[in-house]
């Protein structure tokens, strides 16, 4: 499948080929911003079409859950997905869907570029950094056991292929995105085979990388230094557990999880870049919610697939609206109507075109 | 037993009178310590004007030691090392600046008169065998209270050279690491108004130092969480919140994952909330925690939570309130007490440059001496540290300033001078 390259920033390329993205609207607010990023993508000209489905878990043959096969087989051929917020139903009997969707498709690496978005202020600015996460074991592996009656014990697994894995991604990420150095986070001093391991397996990455410079860093070093100056950090990279509480951290540092893009690496060639906020089920079909999440993560997502240029518009237009102040969604401080936000984005695009 | 209570008897007028009160009442114990302190706050105020009026109440009364110390019949066990109306301190300088700050603290407890006497005990971080942090462990038993620098921790030795500190914390069975949080009116800030209480479980959970590698190239690494230690630092968090007149105790966890181990934390603070209906208690993932830390940490108040999560959510905390030159931290046990900074840094990179912060220790020393009893000194100590914290010009790099660590420590000292009444009636 041929990957569309602009000639120069400003024209559109007329040898582009259609790709074919899955799109997973996801519950609540989801559909709404889902329907607000594609008529971005369409006033852009991102030469992308959606191929929609749904990921209601349902139960197989064997009696274990899995995603609906349709949905697996959309993934597979089209290899990247968009995906909004899902619910997770309490007592359903059925683990989360995030869960299921990571296992099927071995997401290994959740990426979290964290960057200051100018027009929405927080005490932080000049955030530019990149939180990527090892996203199948270590703390969160759920192997658990109660031992005697009021003891129990959490098993954190860190593999060696798993951590080369993610400490390979790290630097492949680096390298693509002219990013100048990374940082493995761990607490080796505390727990000293676990995350000896890790670090080995990052420091081995690193010698073949030589021009990204790489440094270790305690974890609570790393929060510490984190509220004081984020501006010292580029690339993080860290086990499960860590990488849960740091990306978080780094959410809130830019304004929370409705301004935060994210994305999830899988083998094979798979990506599905999410937005990781609820689903809001109080405003859901109001037309109030902030797409902005859902958006940057399809920016992410564009880069990904090489489109640069169209990123880089939608990007800016998304800012630069955000930075005008004069329509904004209630979260961020406006009043207008997520269609009118998204209206005023589509506008911009095209006057950048 | 009896001659050491005639001994303490014989501390001063003043301070026996206040003993006698305090042993007297049981529950009024807390409140009569943190009233003496303010009325020394009164005494002072009209030397000082508003300025520092402030400054001593926001941070008078910390930790006492009542809690543990009681019995259940409401007796006071005597404090250990007490001799001719001295107490004794085991001091561990630990690695990086630790010796330097502690040398610091030595300095200004001689130039202060306090009645204490250090029992130095060095452990040599770089040897293998766990000769010295025995020594230091036994030391600590003798004495019951010590004040220690970071030992640093090589963690490219092997897993049997366990980290020095957490041998010493499980081995006396230091449960509680406690850690007040506030914002420093003399200190540059993005956020104001912090005032946060941080209770950490301090010696199981991830940090059980229990690993092995099964399969080649697959290691498990063991988190333990047990009922008594859940219920146990649960019910000292209650109770330090009560004490201190505190509202909201939140329980930080991250039971959606880990259902069984942190469930179980959770469930046993439920459990001890249930006994305290004054104070309202709720529940927090931890990665929304740290998210609602830095946008918006005026909204905490007490907080408890297993070892890991405590590292995490005690280092944002003391970064948001300045950083780590600033916070001193306690970890207290059933019989002992250490006390440290809160961040447990051997700042190893500033070492020997004379720009340390030395507020931390100096804030840590104080909280040793109230645990002591000795609270005017403890008082004495904080006002002068506290003041010197408003005068810009003597901060340290980490804050901003261009000060160096014996310029502050002298100007510490020069308030001390000025206005300490126990050092003029000597």
């Amino acid at each position: 499948m041929l990957i569309a390259r602009s000639s120069s920033p400003l024209h559109f390329d007329m040898t582009a080929v259609m790709q074919t993205v899955t799109l997973i609207p996801g519950d609540g607010i989801g559909p709404e911003i889902s329907t607000a990023v594609m008529r971005i993508f369409e006033a852009a000209q991102v030469p992308i079409q959606w191929d929609e489905r749904n990921v209601t878990a349902i139960q197989g043959p064997g009696g274990n859950w899995m995603i609906p096969p349709n949905t697996k087989e959309s993934m597979d051929r089209n290899k990247i997905g968009l995906k909004g917020p899902l619910k997770t139903p309490v007592a359903a009997g059925h683990p989360s869907m995030n869960l299921l969707l990571r296992k099927t498709f071995d997401l290994y690496a959740n990426v979290r570029p964290c960057m200051s978005i100018e027009g929405y202020k927080t005490p932080y600015t000049d955030v530019d950094l990149v939180t990527i996460r090892e996203n199948t074991e270590g703390e969160y592996s759920g192997i658990e056991h109660v031992i005697v009656d009021g003891v129990v014990q959490s098993i954190k697994l860190i593999t060696e292929d798993a951590s080369e894995r993610i400490a390979k991604y790290a630097f492949e990420y680096a390298v693509n995105n002219q990013r100048s150095s990374v940082t493995a986070v761990h607490k080796a001093n505390i727990m000293r085979m676990s995350d000896g391991l890790f670090l080995r397996k990052c420091r081995e990455a690193a010698e073949n990388y030589k021009d990204i410079k790489f440094t270790e860093m305690y974890l609570d070093t790393v929060c510490l230094n984190m509220v004081q100056d984020p501006t010292q950090f580029d690339v993080l990279v860290m086990p499960n557990l860590y990488g849960d509480i740091l990306s978080d951290l780094c959410a809130g540092l830019i304004g929370g999880l409705g301004v935060t893009p994210s994305g999830n690496i899988g083998t094979n060639g798979v990506a599905i870049f999410e937005s990781v906020h609820g689903t809001a089920p109080d405003i859901a079909g109001a037309d109030l919610a902030n797409p902005t999440a859902l958006l940057l993560s399809a920016v992410m997502m564009l880069r990904h697939m090489g489109l640069h240029a169209h990123a880089q518009r939608i990007q800016t237009a998304c800012f630069n609206t955000i930075q005008d102040k004069r329509v904004l969604t209630k979260d961020l401080g406006g009043n207008a109507k997520c269609s009118e936000f998204t209206a005023a984005i589509c506008e911009r695009v095209q006057d950048l075109d | 037993m009896a001659s050491d209570r005639t001994m303490r008897d014989n501390m001063g007028k003043k301070t026996r009178a206040r003993t006698r009160d305090k042993e007297e009442k049981d529950g009024e114990t807390k409140m009569a310590a943190s009233s003496s302190v303010l009325s020394m706050s009164k005494l002072i105020k009209p030397l000082w004007g508003g300025r520092l009026g402030n400054t001593v109440k926001v941070f008078g009364p910390t930790l006492t030691s009542r809690r543990e110390r009681s019995s259940a019949a409401g007796e006071n066990i005597p404090l250990p090392a007490k001799y001719g109306g001295r107490h004794t301190v085991t001091l561990i300088p630990g690695d990086g600046i630790g010796p330097e700050l502690l040398n610091h603290v030595r300095e200004v407890f001689r130039f202060s008169c306090v009645p204490v006497d250090f029992e130095v005990v060095n452990v040599n971080s770089a040897m293998t065998s766990e000769d010295d942090i025995n020594n230091a462990i036994t030391a600590i038993r003798r004495n019951g209270v010590a004040l220690k620098g970071n030992i640093e921790t090589n963690h490219t030795m092997p897993p049997s050279v366990k980290s020095r500190n957490n041998l010493l914390r499980t081995s006396l069975d230091l449960y509680a690491n406690v850690m007040h949080c506030q914002s420093l009116p003399g200190v540059q800030t993005r956020h104001k108004d912090i005032d946060i209480l941080i209770v950490r479980e301090n010696t199981e959970g991830e940090y059980s130092s229990l690993e092995h590698e099964s399969v080649t190239g697959v290691v498990e690494s063991l988190k333990i969480i047990t009922r008594t230690n859940s219920l146990r630092i649960a019910d000292y968090a209650f109770k330090l919140a009560r004490e201190k007149g505190r509202r909201r105790v939140t329980a930080v966890h991250k039971a959606n994952i880990m259902k069984l181990g942190d469930g179980l934390f959770l469930q046993c603070c439920r459990e001890v909330a249930s006994g305290y209906p004054d104070l309202q208690f709720d529940a927090m993932i931890v990665d929304n925690t740290t998210m609602q830390l830095v946008s918006n940490p005026e909204q905490f108040d007490v907080m408890v939570m297993p070892n890991l999560y405590g590292n995490v959510v005690s280092n944002v905390c003391a970064g948001l309130v300045g950083g780590p030159g600033l916070v001193p931290g306690a970890n207290y046990g059933k019989d002992y007490a250490v006390f440290e900074t809160a961040t447990r840094n051997t700042g190893k990179s500033i070492a020997g440059r004379n720009i340390a912060n030395p507020t931390a220790m100096l804030l840590a020393s104080c909280m040793m001496l109230d645990h002591l009893k000795l609270y005017e000194y403890a008082s004495l100590l904080r006002t002068a540290i506290l003041t010197c914290m408003n005068e810009t010009r003597l901060h340290t790099a980490d804050i901003g300033g261009q000060g160096t660590t014996s310029e502050v420590v002298q100007s510490i000292m020069k308030l001390i001078q000025s206005k300490g009444q126990l050092t003029t009636d000597l």
